[in-house]
């Protein structure tokens, strides 16, 4: 801003003296993302790389049948590995367990998430709710989702049903708790500005108070994500019936050893790219939010 | 925009032997006390007093965030019981919501009022163009400096058509062109929207700049210290702030606002 645009502007500033500043951070903001891309190149490069030395020594190890604390001797090689996964991939039973998995965790995470995120909201905004609910719930968060299992498998008729409970169980205090933080975390003046613009109390929560949480929301949801495929792989291998967790248990009483490897392969990939797709969703949702930190 | 003048005035307000405090029991805090003011319909009242006086606290019962322990505050005559968008509230600063675009900021009170999109969408538009931010109206709030957010929050007040208008030192946190240029707006949309303004800072210049009254509040809990009458001719420019009539009202406003200070300093060395 120029002196003398100030002195133009006696009773009515124009917007363009404060354009300056805008362009100013629109070309910070493009450079920014530049340098931005240009480290997320390097640091893939190097993750590649650190993957295939990995990859070598394991291959390696097992090819020698090293015994150095770790036995490797029934370990399979990458390579034994990669010819099971090419013949595994292709029969339908395989598909037929990741389905069944995947299946599970769609019906419990998506019960978890929007009991949670419900529960959570009425928590964080009313003082009753949350006396009434926290005590129960902060005696019950403890106690981990295998720890259910049994009696889970008492509650439900089918086994079924009791893994997707426990799958619901591992999702479920992640995203309540986030939830609730992001609530309370919320600027109170911003609900105030709202009451005085004329919302009334359901306006409040749809308007402020949903939106302003979110950001908690989707961290939740993400952190809820990787707990509820942890607990499924562990229902699955106690109590199951199909699914991945099952398959990769079975695999070992069946000495079936490269595909240990593969079921463990196929429970990450499934897990990051189920995690992925809430980060991205909860992007898609949030255009406006910019983490702490990356604002200009 | 058309604006109908005859429907435009600002409100009344006035608070009698108002007290307020908050907790209760030894932690309890007296935050005003016997507070008696006065505004009248379409003045702007600058409140003027030292940090941690109370001075947010009148906006928020003004506003209807908080409740009157004792005493009597009504606007228009009729007692305040509940925020309402007849009083417009401009915070210091980040209270614009961060997931609305700043059209939407704007038109969200008259998607309050149940007004349809389209409706609202244009009359947004209008009233952005009046705080000259029309090419912004797609940014979000994070995207703008601090003093075209505080303008966005006027125009999301202004959409309302209030008849009060409470600022809580809204523009203390910019620098100082851009704060005048600010106060220069707010002056020009205060003429065009006919409403009442009450004006709470601790700068004497910018409180005696733009007000018709300066009310000087003690320390807390605060209580009405001394009223000056600031009858400097409008519309004012930014030439009044170096006229001996604003030197001589600021002296003025200053030794008001320092003499408590003063009486203690000396009740301490006595």
């Amino acid at each position: 801003m120029s002196a003398s645009s100030s002195e133009t502007a006696e009773l009515l500033p124009a917007a363009s003296e404060f354009d300056d500043s805008a362009v100013g951070l629109q070309a910070a903001e493009q450079a920014h993302r530049m340098d931005r891309f240009r480290s997320s190149l390097r640091s893939a490069g190097i993750g590649v790389v650190s993957i295939i030395v990995w990859l070598s020594a394991w291959e390696l190890a097992s090819r020698y049948q090293l015994d150095l604390f770790f036995r490797f001797e029934n370990i399979p090689a990458p390579s034994q590995v990669a010819v099971a996964v090419g013949e595994l991939v292709q029969t339908p039973k395989f598909a037929h367990h990741v389905g069944n998995s995947v299946m599970r965790i769609f019906i419990g995470f998506g019960i978890a998430a929007v009991l949670a995120v419900t529960l959570g909201l009425l928590i964080g905004r009313f003082r009753l709710v949350a006396r009434s609910l926290l005590p129960p719930l902060e005696v019950i968060r403890p106690i981990p989702a295998v720890a259910w299992i049994p009696i889970a498998i008492l509650l439900f008729a089918s086994a079924e049903q009791s893994m997707v409970f426990i799958t619901f169980i591992g999702a479920f205090f992640p995203i309540l708790l986030s939830t609730v933080h992001g609530v309370e975390a919320l600027d109170r003046r911003l609900v105030f500005a709202s009451l005085s613009l004329g919302a009334g109390p359901l306006d409040v929560f749809w308007e402020v108070i949903l939106p302003g949480a979110m950001p908690s929301i989707v961290t939740g949801l993400s952190i809820g994500m990787g707990t509820s495929w942890f607990s499924l792989v562990t229902a699955e291998m106690i109590s199951g019936q199909y699914g991945i967790g099952y398959y990769t248990w079975e695999a070992y009483t069946l000495q079936k050893y490269p595909s240990i490897v593969l079921g463990m392969i196929a429970i990450g990939v499934l897990g990051m790219g189920s995690s992925l797709l809430v980060r991205v969703a909860g992007q898609r949702l949030m255009p406006w939010f910019k983490p702490a930190g990356t604002n200009t | 925009m058309s604006v109908d003048r005859s429907q435009l005035r600002g409100g009344s307000i006035c608070l009698r032997e108002v007290g307020i405090h908050f907790g209760e029991g030894k932690t309890a805090v007296q935050a005003l006390r016997q507070m008696d003011l006065d505004v009248g319909a379409g003045e702007l009242v600058s409140v003027l007093g030292p940090s941690g006086c109370g001075k947010s606290t009148i906006i928020g019962a003004v506003a209807g965030f908080t409740r009157v322990s004792s005493g009597r505050l009504e606007v228009d005559g009729q007692p305040v019981v509940a925020p309402g968008s007849d009083r417009g509230v401009v915070f210091q600063q980040h209270t614009l919501f961060p997931w609305k675009t700043v059209l939407e900021n704007v038109a969200f009170g008259l998607k309050m009022q149940r007004i349809g999109k389209a409706e609202r969408t244009q009359t947004a538009r209008e009233i952005l163009a009046h705080v000259g931010l029309s090419e912004f109206a797609q940014h979000y709030p994070h995207q703008l400096s601090g003093g075209m957010q505080q303008r966005v929050n006027l125009a999301r007040v202004l959409v309302n058509r209030p008849r009060v208008i409470l600022m809580d030192e809204p523009f203390c946190s910019l620098d100082a062109q851009t704060r005048l240029q600010m106060q220069q707006m707010l002056l020009r949309l205060w003429h065009e929207f006919h409403m009442t303004v009450v004006f709470v800072t601790h700068d004497v210049d910018e409180a005696v700049f733009l007000s018709d009254r300066v009310v000087v509040l003690s320390r807390r809990p605060g209580t009405v210290k001394a009223e000056l009458n600031v009858g400097l001719p409008r519309p004012r420019t930014r030439d009044v702030l170096t006229s001996p009539d604003f030197t001589e009202l600021k002296r003025e406003a200053l030794e008001l606002l320092l003499s408590q200070d003063d009486s203690r300093l000396r009740q301490r060395s006595a």
